[in-house]
């Protein structure tokens, strides 16, 4: 693995900013999505711009890039303010973006996507030829050597995303904005792109390089900025900043106030019989390297990681919702077939995914037939629940999980997101698990809501409900869970019993693990 | 950096197989409109052997162009919207109503050099409305053009209720007069759908306007981005959609030597169907007008075998949905594979 970035000729320090971001503020709605954050982004370095979910790191690229306007804050582009109101108008003003999903036209040349808009013309007629030479050129300055002419579909996405960098070279741009460029990316087209990157910082691009992978930031950055809920953290070189300290650093440690929970996690349990889920070896090409995992009746193992470590592509693969390529399942030491929801759900494995809005609550209908939903649907659609069995059934869970309004005839769009996350509880409670999958149930959710759910979760647990809990918060994945599997960089790269562990110690164990001496 | 290219670069395609594929990379695009063309081949050679050498002749393929040059100039308008992902129902409806209202304006005393280009403009003010629709209303192009395809046949009526014939000689004369060679002839008519052809695949392929039709088509969100004009050119290929059916109406007055209120009821499915058989993607992004020359002879080809055979038109329908379903199912094996490789 190539060392860390040499460091920066000190006078690079000296150069003035060409991107000063200073005092940016974003609201939407009901949000304060950027506060105050100041931003400088200087010829010449790779600054990495870190943050979980949230923390507003999309937020200050699309008020760079003129897709969203600022509420305050002024942009200063190589010494002068600008209002950007377009991304054409960006890169006009020579800042460029290439997104994780690329954006070029896969039914167009690879030289065309290049040329685009600035093709080679005669009187108005497009000269073919000096155009794709043209393309060429700008391919071959990045040390890529494909044929212009041949469809940009045909190539990878590696490829596909020195493309779109040879496109913002084109428009010979100064500035350019790297989002999230290798999330789908193997290691050799890492590799590649970067050598990329190294060759346009060693020619004065400033270059906003936004990932999940901690470690490519570290290979590839020059200084880190750190965004957390909104609000800016710090600016650092990377060599003052180690992974710990980041991973401290982008998750914050809220305080305590959750009313106190027993620690669950201190809980004997008996890993002597049949788990309830053994997963061995599963994984899938570019989501998941092949992972173990086993949970036994009550127990909660907790799935700890940053955002795009594996956590959710984990479960997933368990789950059915994706098709793993590699291992295989057995539920209750029985091979198991788990190749969509259905099977998952036949096996009474229940999952309640991250985004609850698109793939949990159907917002439109009541708390009542919210609830009622997962149940009919396990029972089939043609044996209909009698009236009295549903009543029982819903208000038995909305005294349980505290729902509020305790109405069963609110409708779901209206209550507030911790209540939605309880319905979405219940209707999985209701189908009568035996392994519960929970991705960030407590994700945006008020205090109150939180603590009811970590007390539910714990109390099903005891009773002997397995239980695999997802948490950005390592707090609340410490204090449910009695094993904590480690996942990072799509890999799962250990397991640690909750006993054993600090926060500090997790963090560590986090952002180190495997990696011998951080940087 | 040297400029010799031939051993310093780590991508580089070397091997003999990789050539190949890098030329099968380059023509992918064109499988489809080459299968069109096979198509074509196995339907005249089947036709010639079928009938006993009594099909290809010279007679028989002149006529294949003339009766459906209306159609490939209503294919050529549409093969710009569908480029562009979009569909436009209303050219069926758009080429009744000019054709009328140019009958109308004709038989009521009006010079042809003013008629015609009212024809023309009035097609053309119909896609305008639609393009409008689709861009700035953010009306689906189905609906839109759907509200476009009543609206045109409504207008049509609004003219006339019942045929106008068109006694003019300049306009018949572009369907009557024929320049022959030898046993081949070929009508004014003919003449205008093939410069409409070429007019086409010239703005398609060597003007910054066509490309921005491929590349909306391919991404409209990557074309936004990339700074092209997306909302010009999308109005636009409506615009060309309809100004083509205002061609075609004029065109179809010259064949059938009358305006009629009830003509071309389904041609815009014909046209979307010869666009389709001719190679390109509904999908958008894909496809060529040459293509769509193609299609609109596959068409053409298989009414006249079915007339010849004697057998009942419903058999054309079967059979171009048939072969619909055919290139359906093909295109959607060739996007699957491209969203594969990605």
């Amino acid at each position: 693995m190539p060392a860390t970035t040499p460091p920066l000729a000190p006078a690079r320090d000296e150069l003035p900013p060409i991107v000063e971001m200073r005092g940016i503020t974003v609201r939407f709605p009901g949000v304060l999505a950027l506060d105050g954050v100041d931003f400088f982004l200087r010829p010449g370095e790779v600054h990495a711009l870190m943050g979980e979910n949230g923390a507003g790191k999309s937020t200050l690229i699309k008020a760079l890039t003129g897709v969203y306007s600022i509420d305050a804050g002024t942009i200063t582009i190589a010494g002068e303010e600008r209002v950007f109101s377009s991304t054409a108008d960006a890169q006009a003003a020579g800042i460029s973006t290439v997104y994780q999903e690329v954006n070029l036209c896969p039914n167009l040349s690879v030289g065309e996507n290049i040329m685009l808009g600035r093709e080679v013309r005669r009187g108005g007629v497009i000269d073919w030829r000096a155009t794709h030479a043209e393309a060429q050129k700008h391919l071959r300055a990045l040390s890529l050597e494909i044929d212009p002419r041949s469809l940009l579909s045909a190539h990878p996405i590696a490829i596909q995303q020195v493309v779109a960098i040879s496109r913002a070279m084109v428009l010979e741009s100064k500035v350019l904005i790297l989002d999230e460029p290798t999330s789908s990316l193997d290691r050799d087209e890492v590799d590649r792109l970067f050598a990329v990157v190294r060759d346009l910082r060693a020619a004065g691009v400033a270059i906003l390089f936004v990932s999940h992978f901690i470690e490519q930031v570290y290979e590839i950055s020059d200084r880190i900025t750190v965004l957390r809920n909104g609000a800016l953290v710090g600016e650092y070189r990377v060599e003052d900043l180690p992974r710990d300290a980041l991973v401290t650093k982008m998750i914050g440690r809220e305080l305590d106030d959750l009313e106190a929970l027993s620690r669950t996690a201190h809980r004997q349990i008996d890993r002597s019989g049949v788990p309830v889920l053994r997963a061995e070896g599963i994984g899938r090409r570019g989501m998941l390297e092949p992972a173990d995992l086993e949970v036994y009746p009550g127990e909660v193992v907790g799935l700890a990681g940053l955002l795009g470590s594996g956590r959710t592509e984990l479960v997933r693969l368990l789950y059915g919702a994706d098709r793993p390529d590699a291992g295989h399942v057995s539920v209750h030491g029985e091979q198991a077939r788990i190749t969509s929801p259905r099977h998952a759900i036949d096996h009474r494995i229940s999952f309640s995914s991250e985004d609850r809005r698109a793939e949990g609550i159907v917002a439109d209908l009541t708390v009542a037939e919210n609830i009622v939903l997962g149940i009919q649907a396990r029972r089939g659609w043609t044996r209909k629940i009698r009236k009295s069995e549903q009543d029982a059934l819903v208000n038995e869970y909305i005294r349980a999980l505290d729902v509020r309004p305790a109405a069963p005839d609110a409708v779901v769009a209206n209550l507030s997101g911790g209540n939605q996350q309880k319905v979405l509880l219940a209707r999985w409670l209701a189908t009568a698990p035996e392994l519960l999958v929970l991705d960030e149930p407590t994700r945006g959710i008020d205090v109150g809501a939180k603590a009811d759910i970590q007390r539910k979760v714990s109390e099903l647990s005891a009773r002997g409900l397995a239980v695999v809990f997802i948490s950005s918060e390592l707090e609340e994945v410490l204090r449910l869970a009695q094993r904590i599997a480690v996942l990072r960089d799509r890999r799962k790269i250990g397991e640690v019993d909750s006993s054993e562990i600090d926060l500090d110690g997790l963090i560590d164990y986090l952002a180190n693990e495997g990696k011998g001496d951080a940087a | 950096m040297s400029v010799t290219t031939t051993e310093r670069r780590p991508v580089r395609a070397e091997s003999r197989t990789a050539a190949l594929q890098s030329f099968l990379g380059r023509r992918a695009p064109w499988a489809p409109t080459i299968a069109a063309v096979v198509i074509l081949l196995i339907l005249l050679v089947g036709a010639e052997a079928f009938l006993r050498g009594d099909f290809i002749t010279a007679r028989n393929l002149s006529a294949l162009l003339l009766d459906n040059a209306y159609l490939l100039v209503l294919a050529v308008g549409m093969t710009f919207v569908i480029l562009t992902g979009g569909i436009d129902l209303s050219v069926g409806s758009v080429m009744a109503f000019t054709g009328i209202l140019g009958a109308q304006l004709i038989s009521s005393g009006v010079p042809v050099a003013v008629a015609v280009p009212v024809m023309l403009a009035g097609g053309a003010a119909v896609g305008l409305l639609i393009g409008v629709l689709v861009q700035y209303f953010d009306v689906q192009p189905f609906i839109a053009s759907l509200a476009g395809l009543f609206l045109a046949r409504g207008l049509a009526f609004v003219v006339s209720l019942s045929s106008i014939k068109v006694e003019d000689a300049g306009i018949l004369w572009l369907q009557s007069n024929r320049i022959r060679l030898g046993d081949w002839y070929v009508t004014p008519t003919g003449i205008i759908a093939l410069v409409v052809v070429a007019l086409a695949a010239f703005v398609l392929h060597l003007t910054r306007f066509g490309r921005t039709v491929y590349a909306i088509g391919g991404s409209e969100q990557s074309a936004r981005l990339m700074g092209l004009d997306v909302g010009r050119t999308k109005v636009a290929v409506y615009v060309i959609s309809g100004f083509c059916g205002g061609l075609a109406g004029l065109m179809l007055t010259a064949y059938s030597g009358a305006g009629y209120p009830r003509n071309g009821i389904g041609t815009e499915l014909d046209a979307i169907a010869a666009v389709v058989i001719g190679g390109t993607l509904l999908t958008g992004g894909r496809g060529y007008v040459a293509g769509s020359l193609i299609g609109v002879m596959v068409f053409g080809t298989i009414k006249t075998i079915i007339s010849f055979m004697g057998a009942e038109q419903s058999w054309m329908q079967i059979i171009v949905g048939a072969l619909l379903l055919l290139f359906i199912v093909v295109q959607r094996g060739i996007v699957a594979r491209s969203e594969h490789r990605r």
